[in-house]
């Protein structure tokens, strides 16, 4: 371990560290473009130096290594002129976007200008011009406002091991290329958008869609594949218009795939159930929740049930629906495509089964298959949790004695049979945990409103089984999630306090922890 | 010599005896002339007694920087278990230097020979002589005695028959400044855009490859070889001024003067003697003016320091400047400074490699500002922010490309603040009167 | 000495046949050229670093390095077509586009612009009919621009004219050197 001083704050960081990560440590943030803890040290932007005592130039304090005894000053006189004069030129050529630009907001050039630069510009000189670029994929690339950090080059070159982007030409003619036909395609591209310090790299998704302080930001996990990256889901006026990843050196590092994060549409989701309803002379009309519930119960009560589930649903819901199976069975299935790794981080991936909770739902006891009324017995009731029966025929369900449904959407299918339909939140509306497929278990939180009368499903679930005579006093997800730890061994020992928002593996969970990613790697 | 013209007596020619005598190109002539005697020498003896010889001569890196050069090779650690290299930098671009042109179109295999004997002290196999891609001359010469060299088994897998091994390969660059810079120069050689690397790691521990790399002016790799042959205490008396700067130095002379060309003289040697005698003087009709010694990326020096300084490493910084890659560029007084400086400022804009915020923006709005003021549309504050930037882009960049931008600016306007002003407030420049502006 | 071409070195010759980029594109390294290649890559540890040398050959063959070529390259070399162009624009020797006939580069940093290299410049501009720096003259025969310092500042004003290196050119000298070329 190696002790220095930064700012008069005594810091203890290991060897190897550099002063930008022992300033973290210390709890001083060096404003920086071009390093990124993700990514291969450049130490190019020279936004970071810093007055190190007893050395002859400003050191770069991204690239440069702390020393025993070493006395790092952040805000002398000196390192702030070098910072205010890195701005300063960063600003000569960049032109005045910021009514116009996407990054306006959560642009690291505002804010650090903001903090240290200068009020005006002295330069009177023509600014560079060059158009605007399709990169291919979801990435615009607006040369204009590019400050050269770099770290695009160094993601696809060094993260993706796909180099799709360079510098080209030289001097301040230069700027960031990619070749004719050779596109921002890869599975992980878009990271670029996110790395990128300013408005030079653009999701065109997420174009002119809103500006960064009209958004309302929840911690989330990524429910579109097995990963579990973790993300931050970003909603305007209700409706999910972004999710970016949210760092986890355990899961994702920096990263999330594009089908992942484009993929949030579905969230927002209008055809809805939306009200309770019970079949009354034939029709499902709709009722109040007390009703419903009531109806549900009466129809489960003694019989035999076969639960047709989701894996997007929750630890706690899944857990709350094996207490009603009680001598049924219950199964999943789970739409696939290819799998599609993040080569330069280690088990990192798009993954081939598309749903949040896989493993939490096999842990639970439900069958993962391909025919997911296989099991649905002669005469059992049918509930159907989370699903929308999509691609399956309403003949299906003629085996069934009664059909429940509890999902967000009236699955076609069923809506002939179904004599109760309990309406529930889906993934962004609710809160709960769901498991990855390493074992991990995440906490993802409410990012929306949930429509019309739905309520979460663990709610719906603890009070259906409060109406079947069950144990059930469940006023917050946390409290199921902590009967679920009380009852399953796998769950032991987990709390929503323990699992935080960087989640926790369960007690038997296959794989060791991941080798967490080494901050500031070369 | 006084290449092209005849070597002036006053001169002492070691490295340039030969220029201009087209014999000693090949094999057989440079053999005659004594060469490869040093090569054999050093094949014979341990490399860490060659790196004692060099040390004790006192030769410092001829490129510009003037590192003592058997300190530089003495970082190399022998037994390291991994393959050291040698880079020759022959990428000579910096402005008004051409000595090392002369050096490959002469005497080519005297750079051949000095490359194995670096090669051989730092424990290296290769050497690669990166040569800049307009040198189609000193390419053509390099590229033939090199093959005149292995095919004699002077080089190889089986140098001059004593079982090692010295391979040296001719690197062509593409057009760019910035591969003189020992970093950028390894990335160049490996592939990569021309780009320096920022240090720590330096060379001697990761370099070209990933691998201990040493890198060398091919000025200072062919004075290796009659330092070899003639001793340490020969080199280290060649001293005229100061026991640091030792042996002779070409000095590459170009501008506003009678005789340009490259001259060979002694360390320590009086500048104004030089000037006005070894070089002619000014031409006809007109005055010096200023004198930029050491390449365009070292202070410019009015007369008055340039007469009173004596040419070795100390005597050019005691005189306001710095002797650099001894590129001595004559202005005389027919010469606007600003024009001259914002073409320099040109230079270096259009030569930064664009990784730096500092170097890529500033090199580019200063030459902005400058050829501003060159066209009568400047105002005062531009020369306070000329001088705020360029401080702004010294030491703070990875390599000096920035720095040397600002240095011309910086003396320029210190030391002849009269013609910008002049042409600040609307005064054309007129060649008789500049000295009294 | 003589102030013109020492030395001996001569361009090839590049008015034999269409080098203008027309027509689809053939590969370039195929026979002897494929051999050269490979025996360069005998210098070198790993296959980037004859880059730059595989760039010259493209140039000496086809007289430009277009963007088929930069495939091939990175192909043969195992990089990506984007890693090659970023190195192909970073140096200014290698020619993106097609050129004239005889791609004449006048060098005009201090040393040489003190010694009246402009006028060297205007000289070519105007005994070309090119008029303008960087375009190629309508018969195809000559391109003139600006270069930084070529490294003969003692033989101002230096030209290069493809592969043959002038010294101390004059503008009195210019009409002589075209009369020469054509």
């Amino acid at each position: 371990m190696v002790n220095l001083t930064i700012e008069d704050r005594p810091v203890t960081v290991p060897e190897g560290t550099t002063i930008l990560e022992a300033a973290k440590v210390a709890g001083i943030l060096i404003p920086h473009y071009c390093y990124h803890p993700g990514l291969p040290i450049a130490g190019v932007c020279r936004m970071c130096l810093v007055q190190v005592e007893k050395a002859p130039k400003l050191a770069p304090s991204c690239a440069t290594t702390v020393a025993e005894g070493q006395v790092v000053h952040v805000y002398t006189d000196k390192s702030l002129e070098a910072r205010k004069a890195v701005l300063e030129m960063l600003l000569i050529n960049h032109p005045l976007d910021c009514p116009i630009c996407d990054q306006s907001g959560e642009c690291e050039l505002q804010d650090f200008t903001y903090m240290e630069g200068r009020k005006e510009s002295r330069y009177r000189d023509p600014k560079r011009f060059n158009p605007a670029e399709d990169f291919g994929g979801d990435v615009i690339y607006v040369p204009n406002r590019c400050i050269l950090c770099t770290r695009c080059v160094r993601f696809m070159d060094d993260v993706a091991h796909e180099p799709t982007l360079n510098v080209s030409e030289r001097g301040d003619r230069a700027l960031i290329g990619k070749f004719e036909g050779r596109d921002m395609t890869h599975p992980w591209a878009a990271n670029v958008i996110d790395l990128c310090p300013v408005g030079a790299l653009l999701s065109k998704d997420f174009l002119n869609k809103a500006r960064a302080w009209e958004l309302d930001r929840t911690a989330s996990i990524c429910p579109n594949c097995t990963q579990g990256c973790n993300v931050m889901m970003e909603t305007r006026e209700n409706q999910i218009v972004r999710m970016k990843p949210r760092p986890n050196e355990n899961v994702n590092a920096f990263f999330m795939c594009d089908w992942g994060r484009l993929n949030y549409r579905w969230m927002n989701e209008k055809n809805r159930a939306e009200q309770p309803m019970v079949r009354q002379g034939g029709a499902l009309a709709a009722t109040t929740w007390e009703l419903a519930i009531t109806a549900a119960a009466r129809a489960l009560n003694g019989k035999k049930v076969f639960v047709a589930a989701s894996p997007m649903l929750s630890n706690e819901s899944l857990f709350l629906l094996t207490e009603l199976i009680q001598g049924g069975s219950g199964a999943f299935r789970v739409v696939e495509g290819d799998e599609a790794p993040l080569a330069g981080v280690e088990d990192l991936a798009l993954r081939r089964e598309r749903a949040a909770n896989v493993y939490g739902a096999e842990k639970l006891g439900f069958k993962k298959t391909r025919d997911l009324l296989g099991g649905l017995g002669q005469g059992d009731v049918l509930v159907v949790a989370g699903e929308d029966l999509a691609g399956i025929d309403a003949a299906a369900l003629s085996g069934a004695s009664d059909v429940i449904v509890i999902s967000s959407v009236l699955p076609e299918a069923a809506a002939a049979r179904a004599s109760v339909v309990l309406p529930i939140a889906n993934f962004a509306e609710e809160e709960g945990t769901v498991t990855n497929l390493r074992g991990r278990v995440q906490r993802f939180t409410q990012a929306r409103q949930a429509p019309g009368e739905t309520r979460p499903s663990w709610l719906v679930l603890g009070d259906l089984l409060g109406a079947l005579g069950k144990q059930s006093n469940f006023f917050l997800p946390s409290e199921v999630f902590a009967r679920l730890a009380s009852v399953n061994k796998s769950f032991a020992g987990l709390s929503y306090d323990t699992i935080g928002f960087k989640g926790l593996p369960l007690a038997d969970a296959p794989a060791g922890p991941k080798t967490p990613i080494a901050v500031g790697a070369a | 010599m006084g290449f092209p013209h005849h070597p002036h007596p006053r001169e002492t020619t070691v490295l340039s005896k030969y220029f201009g005598d087209a014999e000693a190109r090949t094999l057989d002539g440079w053999k005659k002339r004594g060469g490869y005697k040093a090569l054999e020498k050093a094949l014979g003896m341990q490399p860490a007694d060659i790196v004692n010889v060099v040390k004790e001569s006192g030769l410092r890196g001829r490129g510009g920087a003037g590192f003592p050069t058997g300190m530089k090779w003495s970082f190399m650690k022998p037994g390291d278990g991994k393959p050291h290299y040698l880079c020759c930098n022959a990428d000579e671009s910096e402005p008004g230097t051409f000595k090392d042109r002369e050096l490959m179109r002469w005497t080519p295999h005297a750079l051949v020979e000095g490359c194995a004997i670096g090669a051989y002290a730092i424990g290296a196999e290769t050497a690669y002589i990166y040569i800049r891609g307009e040198f189609t001359e000193p390419l053509y010469w390099m590229e033939k005695a090199v093959a005149e060299a292995y095919a004699a088994g002077i080089i190889g897998k089986n140098a001059m028959g004593t079982g090692k091994r010295v391979d040296v390969y001719v690197h062509k660059g593409a057009g760019a400044y910035i591969c003189g810079e020992e970093t950028a120069l390894m990335n160049s050689l490996e592939g990569r855009r021309g780009n320096p690397r920022i240090k720590p790691p330096f060379p001697a521990v990761s370099g070209v490859f990933g691998m201990p790399t040493t890198i060398n002016n091919v000025e200072t790799l062919i004075a290796s070889a009659p330092i070899l042959l003639n001793g340490a205490d020969w080199y280290k008396k060649m001293s005229l001024s100061n026991p640091k700067s030792t042996g002779t130095k070409l000095f590459s002379v170009c501008g506003n003067v009678q005789r340009p060309g490259t001259y060979e003289v002694v360390l320590g040697f009086p500048f104004k003697e030089f000037l006005y005698d070894l070089c002619g003087g000014p031409l006809h009709g007109r005055k010096f003016k200023a004198v930029i010694p050491g390449g365009a990326s070292v202070p410019i020096q009015t007369m008055e320091e340039a007469e009173a300084t004596l040419m070795d490493y100390e005597g050019f910084v005691a005189q306001g400047s710095m002797l650099g890659s001894g590129g001595v560029i004559v202005i005389d007084d027919a010469q606007p400074m600003v024009t001259v400086i914002a073409r320099l400022a040109r230079f270096f804009a259009h030569e930064s490699c664009a990784q730096c915020t500092q170097c890529r923006e500033g090199t580019a709005w200063t030459t902005k500002i400058m050829e501003r003021i060159r066209d009568g549309e400047g105002t005062m504050e531009d020369l306070d922010t000329l001088l705020d930037i360029g401080e702004q882009m010294t030491g703070t960049t990875i390599c000096v490309l920035s720095d040397s931008c600002a240095v011309p600016v910086a003396s320029g306007i210190k030391k002849f603040r009269g013609e910008f002003e002049a042409l600040i407030q609307g005064r054309r420049f007129h060649p008789v009167t500049a000295a009294v502006a | 000495m003589t102030p013109d071409l020492v030395g001996g070195v001569e361009s090839p010759d590049y008015a034999s046949h269409d080098r203008a980029g027309h027509g689809p594109y053939t590969p370039v390294f195929v026979g002897d050229v494929k051999r050269e290649l490979d025996d360069l890559l005998t210098r070198y540890p790993n296959k980037m670093a004859a880059l730059l040398p595989a760039l010259w050959i493209v140039q000496r063959e086809r007289r430009w390095v277009s963007e088929e070529a930069m495939v091939e390259v990175a192909e043969l070399l195992e990089l990506t077509p984007a890693y090659v162009k970023g190195v192909v624009t970073f140096y200014t020797m290698y020619h993106q586009h097609p050129v004239g006939q005889y791609f004449i580069q006048v060098c005009t940093t201090s040393p040489c612009g003190i010694c009246g290299a402009e006028d060297v410049v205007k000289a070519f501009l105007r005994h070309t009919n090119t008029g303008e720096l960087g375009i190629t003259s309508p018969d195809g025969k000559f391109t003139v621009i600006e270069v930084e310092c070529l490294g003969a500042c003692g033989f101002a004003t230096p030209v290069m004219v493809n592969e043959e290196f002038i010294e101390s050119m004059t503008p009195d000298k210019v009409p002589e050197l075209l009369a020469r070329l054509k």
